[in-house]
């Protein structure tokens, strides 16, 4: 077996592929299941009943989706530019932070307030990433940097809430007094499912796709991402790519932290309850749509559903809570494995 | 004229060549790179393998060298038919390559390296010594085992290349244009390595383009184009014209392409004075040049890669820092590469795949490089995609670029066709000034002259050119005067009549130039 070049491949074959690595991811996980002493067809069929099923399955999924499509997209676009931003796990957390400061501290009236709330949590998410982009400039990989600031964002998000943002009247526990209900977004009826974040998910996404494509800024990111030399070649500053992608791409996640606290949460609390590992999927939601931020549109449901799948199987089958981290890292992996496929051929047999 | 009755002198003796090549045949998709090629070698004889690029002759010694299979055909050595599954197994036959490039470690010596992957056991790189100064004095390589490879001239990285291949107990020896990297003089001493080794009855494949090396020191030519056998000649009796109209299929023109130019009362367009700059490694690589380019006036500048020639063109594209003035048309010429293209500054960079186009985007994106963030392309922060693509088809057209279409990525186009988008691009603002650097490398006849035509008429309409190759007779051919760069400084420049290659190749390699006749009335700026 080899593998022989393709000159041209098609978006076609890249989505064909795309898919097949997600059918083999499924089936590597079947064999997991297998080996846990579970019937895959049972796992699969339960999963998909439990999300897809019924309403209550179709909110959950709905509201693991929100965080992801703002977040996956925020990635795609980072990616085109070769910024691998492995932090917005971290860029949640800092949004939610500036979102619950803004939403607990700064007495502005009541309809002003809620978007304020957002604009802090882009600005705090979007100032996280910038330190990453900033450390680039000396030559600091912003892979590690965006990871190890997802670390020092727990640990802020948890002295905040042990500490001066304390509540009140929360006695042993350790979050925020709840904030004004101003800031409270409305949901859809039986669910946890804040529209307006997922409107302005939406919106994010179609239009990070048409910077991407159509604006100046866009034709820049892609000429920094794809070809460096040529960048310095035509005089365009890589550096200021990166902080404004940097900007982007962290006020995305920025969004997705105000969205849960204001949606959801309604107070600052633990970072494991704020973000149930959205920063990580995310980077699979933006991979899945190979760099394209409007196909988030289609990838963040389908991570929302093994999100919100996995939930289910440790209630009704009693698997273990890592279930989903295993769905997570062989679809990833599976994913990573396939680009060989879309820019090469295979052919069988000696040459 | 059949192939199989050119072998020359050498199989008068009856004796099976060392190497023969029978229909040797390879595809790609979409392309035939060998068709049905036959070809022999017999000892103690140096055959040159000629054609443009893309006729298929690295095919040929990937095919030889074990890197590809053919997919029909046989290879035969000493008579017998083998199979060359892989390089390893093609040193075991005694097929050597010297790669176009040396491929050595350069922190290590010469022995360390040599005893890489061949010797086992301990202290490998002492025992591999021995070797070498035999190998090296029997042929006058001069290569001495234990210098520091980082410490090596390109000639001499190449003779340790040769060194290994001999040491691996190559018969038939194939060189991948060796000449690429040598100054004249070098690339002489590169022929009396050649005849030492042909004496001593080697077999040896010698892969060029230029005319004069293969006369010089083969003795029979087989010239491929498009993948075929077109001819196959004794080099006595050759010539370069017969040779080039075997390679490219028509007749071709040696002669000056360049006639007049501007007369002395032509302005001084680009003024550089005492230009100084550092290298990639803190090292200084421009010390002190300055120079005058005229309007209309076409610059040669000569030198082996590294002695500052990148670095000048990147100092005056704004791409690299320096000290001095520099000044076009009286004003001062500063800011960043964008700012200097709108001064009238275009740049046809040396790089063309990885600086001069982004591959992966299409010949419309590659042709806005320049100016997509400003009107006609784009409208505040947004692109006019219409407008980008009227606009890329008309050049498209204005230059011949063959593209399937502008929505095509530029990594589909050939090397020809890449640089005539380059072009397009760069000379579309009516630009001054024109940095050109090996604007023709690698390309083909056609190309090349159309590349040549381009620039020339660019001078006519008032536009000076800064000419950057490593080509002499490109230089000679197009150039008004002639510069030569050695070591960071700049030598000349000399009216291109008053120059030889030979004058030239000396400056290249160090010679002070008042040593040379000629050369004192040249206003030697060194």
């Amino acid at each position: 077996m080899r593998f022989v070049s393709l000159s041209a491949p098609s978006t076609a074959r890249a989505a064909l592929v795309t898919l097949a690595s997600l059918v083999t991811a499924l089936l590597i996980c079947a064999l997991i299941f297998t080996l846990a002493g579970q019937s895959p067809a049972e796992v699969y069929g339960t999963m998909l009943r439990g999300t897809l099923g019924d309403a209550t399955g179709l909110g959950e999924v709905g509201r693991r989706t929100i965080p992801l499509l703002l977040i996956g997209a925020g990635l795609a676009l980072a990616f085109r530019a070769q910024f691998f931003n492995i932090g917005a796990e971290g860029q949640l957390l800092l949004g939610a932070v500036f979102a619950a400061g803004t939403a607990l501290f700064v007495p502005l009236p009541g309809p002003l307030l809620l978007p304020a709330v957002f604009v802090a949590g882009f600005v705090g998410g979007g100032l996280w990433a910038l330190i990453a982009a900033a450390l680039r400039r000396v030559n600091v990989n912003e892979i590690l940097s965006t990871l190890m600031l997802n670390y020092v964002a727990v640990a802020l998000v948890t002295y905040l809430i042990a500490g001066p943002w304390k509540g009140k009247d929360v006695r042993g526990y350790i979050y925020t007094d709840t904030f004004p209900a101003s800031t409270y977004l409305p949901t859809l009826p039986g669910s946890q499912v804040h529209w307006p974040t997922l409107l302005l998910g939406v919106a994010v996404a179609l239009g990070l796709q048409w910077v991407l494509s159509r604006s100046t800024f866009g034709y820049a990111l892609r000429v920094v991402g794809e070809n460096p030399g040529a960048a310095r070649y035509a005089g365009l500053s890589s550096g200021r790519v990166a902080l404004l992608v940097a900007l982007i791409t962290g006020g995305a996640a920025g969004l997705a932290g105000a969205g849960e606290v204001a949606g959801i949460h309604h107070r600052l609390l633990e970072a494991g309850q704020i973000s149930l590992g959205y920063g990580f999927t995310a980077v699979i939601v933006a991979w899945l749509a190979r760099g394209n931020p409007a196909l988030c549109l289609i990838t963040a449901p389908v991570m929302g559903i093994i999100l919100a799948g996995g939930d289910i199987l440790k209630i009704d089958l009693n698997l273990p809570f890592r279930v989903v981290d295993i769905f997570s890292g062989v679809i990833l992996l599976c994913l990573i494995a396939s680009e060989v496929f879309v820019r090469h051929r295979v052919q069988w047999g000696r040459a | 004229m059949t192939h199989s009755d050119l072998s020359g002198s050498a199989s008068a003796a009856g004796a099976p060549p060392a190497l023969r090549l029978r229909g040797i045949t390879k595809r790609f998709p979409g392309v035939v790179a060998n068709d049905s090629v036959d070809l022999t070698v017999h000892a103690g004889e140096v055959l040159a393998l000629l054609g443009e690029n893309g006729a298929g002759k690295s095919t040929l010694i990937s095919i030889l060298y074990g890197l590809y299979q053919p997919d029909e055909g046989a290879v035969e050595l000493d008579g017998r038919a083998v199979r060359i599954g892989s390089p390893a197994q093609a040193l075991r036959l005694g097929i050597g390559l010297v790669p176009q490039h040396p491929l050595l470690v350069s922190r290590h010596s010469v022995a360390e390296n040599l005893a890489l992957g061949g010797a086992g056991g301990l202290f490998p790189a002492r025992r591999v010594a021995g070797r070498v100064r035999e190998l090296s004095a029997r042929y006058g390589l001069e290569v001495d085992p234990d210098s520091r490879v980082a410490d090596l001239s390109p000639g001499e990285k190449q003779r340790v290349e040769i060194v290994r291949a001999l040491l691996g107990g190559a018969r038939v020896l194939i060189l991948d244009e060796p000449t690429s990297v040598l100054t004249p003089q070098e690339a002489d001493g590169l022929f009396r390595v050649m005849r030492e080794l042909k004496a001593d009855g080697r077999s040896l494949i010698f892969i060029s383009h230029k005319l004069d090396e293969v006369l010089a020191v083969a003795d029979r030519v087989t010239v491929l184009r498009r993948g075929k056998v077109v001819g196959g000649v004794p080099t006595l009796g050759a010539t370069r014209e017969s040779l080039a109209e075997l390679m490219v299929g028509r007749s071709v023109d040696f002669t000056r392409k360049r006639a007049g130019g501007p007369g002395a009362e032509a302005g001084a367009l680009l003024s550089v004075q005492d230009l100084s700059a550092q290298g990639s490694r803190g090292l200084p690589a421009l010390r002190g040049v300055s120079f005058e380019l005229r309007r209309g006036e076409v610059l040669g500048v000569a030198g082996i890669a590294g002695n500052g020639q990148s670095e000048l063109v990147e100092v005056l594209a704004g791409l690299h820092e320096a000290t001095g003035t520099v000044t076009l048309d009286g004003q001062p010429l500063s800011g960043d590469a964008a700012g200097r293209f709108r001064a009238g500054v275009a740049h046809i960079p040396e790089d063309r795949i990885h600086s001069g186009t982004v591959p992966t985007m299409t010949v419309a994106e590659n042709l806005a490089l320049r100016d997509f963030g400003r009107a006609p392309l784009a409208r505040g922060l947004a692109r006019d995609l219409g407008a980008t693509d009227d606009r890329a088809r008309r050049e498209v057209e204005a230059y011949s670029v063959a593209t399937p279409g502008i929505h095509t990525p530029t990594r589909l186009l050939s090397g020809g066709n890449i640089q005539k988008l380059i072009l397009a691009r760069e000379l579309a603002g009516q630009p001054k000034l024109i940095l050109a650097v090996h604007p023709t490398y690698g390309l083909d006849i056609g190309a090349t002259d159309q590349v040549h035509r381009v620039l020339l008429d660019r001078t006519a309409q008032g536009a000076g050119v800064l000419l950057v190759s490593e080509d002499l007779d490109e230089l000679l051919s197009l150039s008004d005067r002639v510069a030569v760069m050695v070591g960071g400084s700049l030598l000349g420049p000399f009216p291109a009549d008053e120059v030889t290659r030979e004058s030239l190749g000396l400056l290249m390699g160090g010679a002070h130039p008042h040593s040379l006749p000629g050369a004192a009335q040249g206003g030697v700026v060194a």
